[in-house]
């Protein structure tokens, strides 16, 4: 067989029959474009879901003081517990399953000033560690509470981007905000940041963006709170919540004179647990998109061997006048498993380029919408465009090649003959 | 040059069994000018189509310039059709898709000749039988004549000794018709072999020989099974 016999027939014929040619590469096109955007919407939302998770924080659990429901060591049921603020370093010192402790005050409803504008605020006092636990990341230009403010016990505040809106105007820049003095009950307080918006989905107090935080030292000497109101626990990866909880019931019922299997007597919301569940959620959801796909795929592939069916008559009378002026079968063969196979690559890969065409063009778009802040941005996988085009290409050749081995297996004089 | 001893065809279709040729010798020498002639279903084509190997006889030897055709591979086969026979048919088998100049083209590039040689040659073929001026036109675009020309000029290709031509006049008028005759005659001049199946009585007048099937048998008049003679 010569290489240049078989291009030359070839590269002859892909001109002529143009017109097949293009529906088949617009079906294969079409079914790698549908799945990868599908999948990549599927992508998106998971991701997006992801990261509205992590907007109360990633990988803790919050702790609340509860009421004991079990009598222990001479204590009656139901008494009312509270936490103190050395309970952060208590549990970091008997618990190194812990990698991080921190805690806060909740004050609802203080009178928060700038200026002429007088509001009624949630203040929260909080530690440091917020900043990563629960992320509260400060826009540039400004900063999140920090040690030093907590060591003495700074007046400073960290606003909550809707809070700074409403203390200072929606269109007053970060420059304008930072070092700027709020009065909390009278008192001032310098701003040191304002929080980045993030997309909160589960709160336990009102959004964080509503927040106007201080040091969790100054919130206790300022306004007097005894108690803190709920304290956060980040575990060592290694760990999960269910394995290290008993041990937690222990240390906090030494304390607290309470029995270690008195569940009420504290009570924990696991984020990392149901950030679990919530993913697997998706998971299935990514499943059911990848079914609908995969219809959508076999629509494409039907096309395309239907394309290729109906191709078949006029198919096989060129192939009898081929064979008639002395083609050989192979180069018959080959200039289909050829074709058949260049037609699929390339609609593949326009497919594919479309898909991330598609996915790009409706990231730039501005749209300001509570959608899609649910819905997130697509993200095309390359691995299942590749995938899809295998799997319709291996299709358009089969639904190709059988046809032609069997137009190639007759005489010529049969082929001919073909109605 | 050609032959045939004993050669019979048998078609199947479904339950029965259909014998086109019923054991037909013939011997064909070079530049030979030979009708066919014989009513429908005589079995004219299926004897042409077995000259031709685009079919091979069911039994019987066939014997093409001393070749053995039954022990030919396919490959071998397609390349004695490439280079040793021309085929003009009845309904010209044109690639629909192709221009005049690509068709011509096409056994060229299966014999593997260069791009500038396949383009002399084409040229000159098309010159030949007088549409140097419709290199570029397709089938649809030229008249019966026309396409008929161009099919012969395909045959012509790889200069085979041997044309091969299946009622080649049978989808054309008069005037086309007498046309395409010339340009038959010309070729036996330039020392072609050619075979001819023909209804039409006048043309087969002008050729050397004509060979009569009916039935499935060569029908001789007198039944003694040899191929009636004829000089032209």
């Amino acid at each position: 067989m010569k290489l240049s016999i078989l291009y030359n027939v070839f590269a002859r014929d892909f001109k002529k029959q143009r017109k097949r040619m293009v529906l088949t590469l617009v079906a294969i096109l079409w079914g790698t474009m549908s799945i990868m955007l599908l999948l990549a919407y599927g992508e998106g939302m998971k991701q997006q879901f992801g990261k509205n998770l992590n907007g109360l924080g990633e990988g803790i659990i919050i702790m609340w003081p509860g009421q004991t429901s079990i009598a222990f060591q001479g204590y009656g049921k139901g008494r009312r517990l509270h936490f103190l603020p050395e309970d952060v370093e208590y549990i970091k010192g008997r618990m190194p399953e812990f990698e991080k402790v921190a805690a806060e005050y909740i004050r609802w409803g203080a009178p928060v000033r700038y200026k002429d504008n007088l509001l009624s605020e949630r203040i929260n006092g909080l530690y440091p560690e917020y900043k990563d636990l629960r992320n509260f990341i400060p826009e540039m230009g400004g900063r999140m509470i920090n040690d030093l403010d907590m060591q003495y016990r700074r007046r400073v505040a960290f606003l909550g981007n809707e809070t700074k809106d409403r203390l200072f105007g929606a269109d007053t820049p970060i420059e304008k905000v930072v070092g700027e003095t709020i009065y909390i009950y009278s008192t001032p307080y310098t701003v040191v940041g304002v929080m980045q918006p993030k997309m909160q989905m589960s709160s336990y107090q009102g959004q964080d963006s509503d927040v106007i935080a201080i040091p969790a030292t100054t919130f206790h000497s300022v306004l007097g709170d005894p108690y803190l109101d709920n304290i956060i626990l980040k575990p060592d990866p290694k760990y999960s919540f269910k394995e290290i909880e008993p041990r937690l019931f222990e240390v906090m019922g030494a304390k607290y004179k309470f029995d270690p299997k008195d569940d009420r007597a504290l009570s924990t919301w696991d984020i990392i647990e149901e950030r679990k569940i919530t993913l697997d959620i998706f998971g299935a959801i990514q499943i059911f998109l990848g079914v609908v796909g995969g219809l959508t795929l076999i629509i494409a592939a039907v096309g395309v061997a239907n394309i290729m069916y109906v191709s078949i008559r006029e198919r096989t009378r060129e192939i009898g006048i081929k064979m008639a002026i002395g083609a050989r079968r192979i180069y018959i063969l080959m200039q289909f498993i050829v074709e058949a196979l260049g037609i699929t690559f390339f609609g593949g890969f326009l497919g594919i380029n479309l898909a991330f065409l598609l996915t790009e063009l409706f990231k730039m778009v501005p749209i300001e919408s509570d959608v899609l802040d649910f819905m997130g941005r697509p993200t095309v996988s390359l691995e299942i465009g590749i995938t899809v085009t295998v799997i319709l290409g291996i299709l358009g050749l089969f639904s190709g090649l059988f046809p032609a081995l069997k137009a190639a297996s007759i005489n010529p004089n049969e082929a001919l003959r073909y109605e | 040059m050609i032959t045939m001893t004993g050669i019979r065809k048998a078609y199947q279709t479904g339950k029965i069994r259909f014998e086109a040729l019923r054991g037909v010798d013939i011997e064909v020498k070079q530049n030979e000018y030979i009708a066919i002639v014989g009513p429908s279903g005589s079995g004219k084509s299926t004897l042409m189509n077995l000259m031709g190997c685009l079919d091979t006889p069911t039994s019987g030897e066939y014997l093409l310039e001393g070749d053995r055709v039954e022990s030919l591979s396919p490959n071998q086969l397609a390349d004695v059709r490439n280079r040793k026979i021309g085929f003009v048919f009845q309904a010209f088998n044109l690639l629909p898709y192709a221009t005049a100049y690509e068709n011509v083209e096409l056994p060229l590039l299966y014999a593997g000749l260069r791009a500038k040689q396949r383009k002399e040659r084409v040229i000159e073929l098309l010159t030949r039988v007088g549409l140097a001026d419709k290199l570029g036109n397709k089938p649809t675009e030229m008249s019966g004549g026309e396409m008929q020309r161009v099919a012969i000029a395909r045959a012509l290709g790889n200069k085979p000794n041997i044309i091969l031509a299946d009622e080649p006049t049978g989808n054309l008028d008069t005037k086309s018709g007498s046309e395409i005759v010339k340009i038959f005659d010309e070729l036996w001049q330039d020392g072609h072999t050619i075979i001819m199946i023909t209804h039409d009585l006048n043309i087969a007048k002008r050729c050397q020989r004509v060979i009569r099937l009916k039935d499935g048998l060569l029908d001789t008049g007198n039944g003694n099974g040899q191929a009636q003679t004829k000089v032209a």
